[in-house]
């Protein structure tokens, strides 16, 4: 870009008031106070050699590689091999390092649903939350809302995303914290027999491993 | 009890319903997060989940209202390089204000 205001806008541009697109470029908004803080903190790291631009770009890499395909291959897996199943529910960093998964530095225990038993997961307190199996959490996750009334009336704010229980089954909410995390197990759906491991992933939904849906069975076409 | 709870401790108490909303990272929100990591880590062990977790709550109910998620991460995260004099105030106040104005130049 040019440091003056007499840039070229090639040969359609007949427009003597210079009009420029009503969408800014991201670059061209002003900088918040935290944005301003985020550059300057990162290039202050960056100059003490305590972390460098590399590593930085690396992680940003790894970040955006992480989705909950993590966690539904997980299910996926559990669904298919009973003797899985029981390990990831014992000890999910053990079974993750089985098939080279990294479940992530804060211990996760999976919390298996049941036809008696639904279990759901929260942080009242901020928003730990499955990272390294399910990537960054929705803004709803983060909200108010569901942050206050997950744990006193979830049966209500599963029906909020659809997901409307039997009366009798039980509903169990896991409150995260800092040093322990949560993913659900979901129940396999009906009418999956035969199914591969990764047609039965695909069946998994990040809201399903957090307890606010279950998942559905193959579409009847 | 509910008198005693602080800003962040919100569990249980009354609200609306869900606003079911995804969250599109930005770009200066993947930095915030990859700094976060990599501070973290084994081998730097500069910020635990838990300092992060304090410094967050530290900031008090009024910032927590007013600052956005990842502001608050940001927030936080430097207010514990500061206390850990890994950062000096002086020379964060200087860059800031470097960044700042480099961004002052830009053209329109």
């Amino acid at each position: 870009m040019s440091s003056d205001h007499h840039h070229d806008h090639g040969m359609y541009d007949s427009d003597p008031l210079h009009h420029h697109p009503p969408q800014p470029d991201l670059e061209d908004t002003p900088l918040t106070h935290h944005q301003i803080m985020q550059i300057a903190v990162g290039e202050l790291l960056i100059e003490k050699n305590i972390i460098s631009a590399d590593e930085l770009r690396a992680q940003i890499e790894f970040q955006d590689s992480i989705t909950p395909a993590r966690g539904a291959e997980l299910v996926a897996r559990a669904w298919s091999d009973d003797g899985f199943k029981g390990r990831l529910i014992a000890d999910s960093k053990a079974a993750g390092d089985e098939i080279g998964m990294d479940v992530g530095p804060v211990p996760i225990l999976v919390m298996e649903n049941t036809p008696t038993v639904h279990n759901l997961i929260v942080c009242t307190l901020c928003s730990c939350y499955p990272r390294f199996l399910l990537g960054i959490p929705p803004d709803w996750y983060k909200s108010r809302s569901y942050r206050r009334r997950a744990i006193s009336e979830p049966r209500k704010v599963l029906s909020e995303f659809g997901t409307d229980l039997n009366d009798s089954v039980e509903i169990k909410v896991h409150d995260s914290t800092a040093d322990m995390r949560y993913m659900v197990l979901p129940m396999r759906p009906a009418g999956t027999d035969g199914m591969s491991e990764a047609e039965l992933a695909g069946l998994v939904t990040r809201d399903c491993m957090i307890g606010v849906t279950v998942p559905e069975g193959p579409s009847k076409a | 009890m509910t008198d005693r709870r602080r800003h962040h401790d919100m569990g249980g108490l009354e609200d609306g319903p869900v606003e079911i909303k995804e969250h599109t990272s930005e770009p200066w929100e993947k930095r915030v997060d990859a700094i976060r990591s990599l501070l973290s880590d084994e081998q730097r062990n500069m910020l635990s989940v838990d300092e992060l977790r304090r410094a967050i709550e530290d900031l008090g109910a009024e910032a927590y209202d007013r600052y956005n998620y990842y502001e608050r991460w940001m927030a936080a995260m430097t207010n514990i390089l500061l206390e850990k004099k890994i950062l000096g105030v002086d020379e964060l106040g200087r860059k800031m204000a470097e960044v700042e104005a480099r961004q002052g130049n830009k053209p329109l």
